[in-house]
C-alpha cells in the first residue's frame, strides 16, 4: 500500500493486483468495524426504547419489560440486550406484578405482511391492545387500524379464554363485519378497510392458538 | 470564480457541475431507484439525499487519493469495495441516528452501492483529478441529487399527505391525493420535473443562439 | 400461388386494420356509441338520482375541455367533435360510485383525457383505455371516496344531491352517514354484492343483478340493459361482438369450475358475469378499438386474457373487483398480441421454400 511506484506501462502482475484489492479490503474492514463499534451503544438504547414503546403501549400499566423466549420446551429468560432472540416480553407494574405479556404476531394485509404487537394479560384473559410495528397498507385507509378510535374499542378486553383442557382458545379470535360484534372475543371491522381489519384479527388469532396454552402452562415462571 | 470560461483546477463550476449542467438525476437520469422509492415524504428525500452525498464525497476522496495506487484492471472492484464500506458506515449511523428513518428508508440504504451516480463519479472524475476537486465535485454532485430528491419530496408529501416535513399544511379536512405517496406518484412527479426543467432548458437554448445571431450580426 | 406477394391484383381485399374495414367513418361510430349509452346512463340516473345526472355532466364537460384546451396549447385543431372525449366521459361517470365528489371525477378526468390519451398524442395512439386511466387514478388517490357506496333507489333522490356529492374542491367528502340514515334501507350494509361475496361469502340473487337494484358504480348494475345496449352496437356492426363474448365465456367458464370445486367461496358463473362491472366492461370498455388487437385470433385472446384476469383478482386478489385492471393490462398487452397473430401475408413464400 506504501509504494508509489510509477504507472507501469506493461500490465502488473497477479500478485499486485491482488495485493491492492487486499490492502483495500484490510481498509475497509477497519472502518466498518471501527463504525459499527461507535456505533453499537446508540443502535442498541434505540431498538430498546422503540422496544419498549411498544410493549409499554399495549401493557398501559406496565413499567418495567423482561425479555423471554417461549416454545415447546418451555420459557427462557433472555439478557436485557437479546432483543432480536426474544419472541414475548413480560411487563411489570411498579410493585414487581406481571400485569400482561407482550407477543409479536404477523399475518397478510392488503399490501404486504402485517406485523402487530399485541398485549396479553393472563390474568384477565384479556388482549389488551396491540400496536402495528411493520406495514405497508394504504395510507388512510388499511392504516386506520392504528387510529380508528371504533376499532380500537375492541381491544378494551378482547377475550381470548383457554379451553377446559388448556390446548386450545374456548372461543377463536375473529374479525366480523362491521357493526356486527356480538361477542367479546370478536373484532368489529372499520368499515373500508375489512382486509386490514381481518389480518390483525387473523394474527391474533393464529398466534393465541399457538402460544396462549404455552404462556399458561409456564405462567409463574414470568414472575420476578 | 466568476468565469467559468478560464480553466481553473478548481473553478465554481467544478461544484456547480453536478447542481445544474451535469444534474445526476434532471440530466444524467442516474439514480432513479432511490428517487423513485424515498421521497415519499421530504424527511425521507433529504436524509436519503445526505447519506449518498457523504458516500459521494468519502468514496471520492478516497479513491482520488489511490488512483495511482490502484490498477486499472481492478479499479471497478476496488471502487466498488470503498464504496460499499462507507454505505455500511452509513447504515450504522442512521441506526444509530433514529431507528424510524433507517425503517423508512429500508433496503435503499444498502442500495446506495449500487447507486451509479457514486460509481460513475469515481470513475469519471475522481480517479483523474486531485484530491481537493474530486471533494468539491463529489459535494457538488450530493447537493445536486439532495436537491432532486427534495423536489420530488416536497411535492409528493405535500399533495399527498397534505403536509411538510411531517407539519401538516392544510387543516383536517383536507383531502390527501395517496396515490402521491405510492409508488405511481413517484413517477408522474418525475416526469413533471423532468418536463419542466427540459422547458427551461430548451428555453435558455433558443436565447442563447439568438444571442448568437445578433452578436454575429 | 404464382404472382408475387408484393403486387396484389385489385380483387385482393388488403386489411392494414380494422378501422378501414369498416365504411363508416369514425365520428359516425362514436356518436353511436353514445346513443348506446344513453339508456345506461339514464337507467342509472333513475337508480341513483340527481347525483349521478351531475356526475355524468360533470365528467363529460370535464374530459371535452380538456381535449379541447390540450389541442388548443399544441397549436392544432381541436379534435372534440370525433365524440371520443365525451364517450370517455360518459364511461368515467358510470365507473364512479353515485355520491362520488364532483371535484374528484373532474381530477380523474383530466388525468384521464390528458395522460391517458393526449400525452400519447390523442385518439389511436393511446395504448389504454383513457376513461379507465382516469378512473385507475382517482382509485389510487381516494380509495376511500372510491369505496364508499350508496344503497340502490334511495327515496330522496330526486329531490336532493347526496351530501358527498357537493363537495367543495381540495376537501375530505362531507359525511354522508346522516344523508345514510334517512335514505338506506335496512340492513345496507356499505358494500357491493362483490364485496359481500368475497368477504362474507353470501352471493347476491341473481335476478337483483340482471336489473341492476343493487349498490355499486353509478352505471354498472343493470346488466341486462348493458347487454341490450351492447346488442345494438353489435347489430350496426359497430362493436366487435368477439370480445364481449370471450370475455363473459372465459369469466363464466372459470368461475364455472371454481364453483363446482368449491360452492360455498366461489360464486356461481350468472352472479360472476352479471355482478360488479365486468358487464360494462365487456360490452364497452374492452370493446374500445383502440385498446384492442387487430388480428382475429388475437382478439380472442385478448377476450379470454381480460376474462381470466378479472376472476382472478376477484377471487384471490386483494380487491373485490378486477375488471380495471383486467382491462387495462389486455389493453397493455394487445400491441404485443397483434404482433404475434400477424396472419400470413398472401402469396408470402412458404417456410420450406424460404430455405
Amino acid at each position: 500500500m506504501t509504494e508509489t511506484a510509477p504507472v507501469p506501462t506493461a500490465s502488473p502482475s497477479s500478485l499486485r493486483l491482488i495485493a491492492t484489492l487486499a490492502g483495500i479490503a484490510i481498509m475497509s474492514g477497519l472502518l466498518v468495524a471501527l463504525a459499527a463499534e461507535f456505533t453499537r451503544e446508540p443502535i442498541l438504547k434505540n431498538r430498546r426504547e422503540a422496544l419498549e414503546k411498544a410493549v409499554f403501549t399495549v401493557l398501559p400499566e406496565a413499567t418495567a419489560r423482561k425479555n423471554f423466549l417461549l416454545n415447546e420446551s418451555g420459557l427462557t429468560p433472555l439478557g436485557d440486550d437479546a432483543i432480536s432472540e426474544a419472541n414475548c416480553y413480560a411487563g411489570y407494574n411498579e410493585s414487581g406484578e406481571l400485569v400482561g405479556v407482550a407477543i409479536e404476531a404477523s399475518a397478510r394485509g392488503y399490501q404486504d405482511v402485517v406485523k402487530i404487537l399485541y398485549g396479553y394479560n393472563p390474568h384477565t384473559n384479556c388482549i389488551l391492545g396491540f400496536t402495528v410495528l411493520q406495514s405497508s397498507e394504504t395510507p388512510g385507509l388499511g392504516d386506520r387500524v392504528e387510529t380508528d378510535p371504533d376499532f380500537l374499542a375492541n381491544f378494551a378486553c378482547l377475550e381470548a379464554t383457554l379451553n377446559e383442557a388448556g390446548t386450545d382458545l374456548k372461543n377463536q379470535i375473529v374479525t366480523v363485519k362491521n357493526g356486527t360484534k356480538k361477542h367479546p372475543w370478536q373484532i368489529d371491522a372499520i368499515s373500508g378497510a375489512t382486509v386490514t381489519s381481518t389480518a390483525i384479527g387473523t394474527a391474533l388469532q393464529k398466534s393465541t392458538t399457538k402460544l396462549l396454552p404455552l404462556i399458561h402452562k409456564v405462567e409463574p415462571e414470568f414472575a420476578q | 470564480m466568476k468565469d467559468p470560461r478560464i480553466p481553473d483546477p478548481l473553478s465554481w463550476s467544478v461544484f456547480t457541475q453536478g447542481i445544474w449542467r451535469d444534474n445526476p438525476v434532471f440530466v444524467m437520469l442516474l439514480g432513479l431507484c432511490p428517487l423513485l422509492a424515498v421521497t415519499n415524504t421530504a424527511m425521507n428525500a433529504l436524509a436519503m439525499g445526505l447519506a449518498t452525498t457523504f458516500v459521494l464525497v468519502c468514496s471520492g476522496t478516497l479513491v482520488s487519493l489511490l488512483q495511482r495506487v490502484i490498477p486499472k484492471q481492478v479499479r471497478i472492484a476496488a471502487y466498488i469495495i470503498i464504496i460499499a464500506t462507507f454505505v455500511t458506515i452509513v447504515d450504522y449511523a442512521i441506526q444509530a441516528i433514529s431507528l424510524d428513518l433507517h425503517k423508512a428508508l429500508g433496503a435503499f440504504i444498502q442500495l446506495i452501492v449500487v447507486n451509479c451516480v457514486i460509481l460513475g463519479r469515481a470513475e469519471a472524475y475522481a480517479s483523474k483529478n486531485p484530491v481537493v476537486n474530486a471533494i468539491v465535485n463529489a459535494f457538488g454532485m450530493g447537493v445536486g441529487f439532495t436537491l432532486a430528491l427534495l423536489s420530488l419530496g416536497i411535492v409528493r408529501e405535500i399533495i399527498g399527505s397534505g403536509s411538510l416535513f411531517g407539519i401538516d399544511l392544510f387543516g383536517a379536512q383536507f383531502q390527501p391525493w395517496a396515490v402521491f405517496v405510492l409508488p405511481p406518484g413517484g413517477f408522474f412527479v418525475l416526469a413533471f420535473w423532468l418536463f419542466v426543467f427540459s422547458l427551461m432548458r430548451k428555453r435558455k437554448e433558443t436565447r442563447a443562439k439568438q444571442e448568437e445571431v445578433a452578436r454575429a450580426a | 400461388m404464382t404472382n408475387s406477394g408484393t403486387q396484389s391484383s385489385p380483387q385482393v381485399l388488403l386489411r392494414t386494420s380494422p378501422h378501414l374495414r369498416d365504411t363508416q367513418p369514425v365520428d359516425v361510430i362514436m356518436r353511436n356509441v353514445v346513443y348506446a349509452l344513453l339508456p345506461v346512463c339514464a337507467f342509472s340516473v333513475w337508480q341513483f338520482g340527481i347525483s349521478v345526472l351531475g356526475l355524468i355532466i360533470t365528467c363529460t364537460a370535464s374530459c371535452v375541455l380538456t381535449e379541447h384546451v390540450i389541442r388548443k396549447l399544441q397549436h392544432k385543431p381541436t379534435t372534440i367533435t370525433d365524440w371520443s372525449a365525451t364517450i370517455t366521459g360518459v364511461l368515467l361517470a358510470l365507473t364512479l360510485p353515485p355520491g362520488f365528489p364532483l371535484w374528484m371525477a373532474v381530477v380523474a378526468s383530466i388525468f384521464g383525457i390528458a395522460v391517458g390519451k393526449m400525452f400519447f398524442g390523442g385518439l389511436g395512439f393511446n395504448v389504454m383505455n383513457p376513461a379507465l386511466i382516469g378512473r385507475a387514478f382517482a382509485q389510487a388517490a381516494f380509495t376511500v371516496p372510491m369505496t364508499t357506496w350508496v344503497p340502490n333507489s334511495a327515496p330522496s333522490r330526486f329531490t336532493e344531491f347526496i351530501p358527498s356529492t357537493l363537495t367543495l374542491p381540495f376537501l375530505r367528502p362531507n359525511s354522508i352517514s346522516e344523508w345514510l340514515a334517512q335514505n338506506a334501507v335496512d340492513g345496507f350494509s356499505g358494500a357491493t354484492p362483490l364485496a359481500v361475496m368475497k368477504f362474507e361469502h353470501v352471493p347476491a340473487d341473481s335476478i337483483e343483478l340482471l336489473l341492476g337494484t343493487t349498490a355499486g358504480s353509478s352505471g354498472e348494475t343493470g346488466a341486462l340493459l348493458i347487454l341490450l345496449c351492447g346488442c345494438y352496437l353489435i347489430f350496426r356492426n359497430m362493436m366487435n361482438w368477439r370480445i364481449t363474448a370471450s370475455i363473459l365465456l372465459t369469466a363464466a367458464l372459470f368461475s364455472g369450475i371454481c364453483h363446482a370445486i368449491n360452492p360455498e367461496i366461489y360464486p356461481d358463473p350468472l352472479f360472476t358475469v352479471c355482478s360488479g362491472g365486468l358487464m360494462l366492461g365487456a360490452v364497452f370498455m374492452a370493446t374500445d378499438m383502440v385498446g384492442s388487437p387487430v388480428t382475429p385470433v388475437g382478439i380472442w385472446i385478448y377476450g379470454i386474457l381480460i376474462g381470466l384476469l378479472t376472476v382472478i383478482i376477484r377471487f384471490w386478489g386483494g380487491l373485490s373487483e378486477g375488471v380495471m385492471y383486467a382491462i387495462l393490462l389486455g389493453n397493455a398487452f394487445s400491441p404485443l398480441i397483434s404482433s404475434v397473430t400477424q396472419p400470413k401475408r398472401y402469396g408470402a413464400p412458404q417456410k420450406e421454400a424460404a430455405k
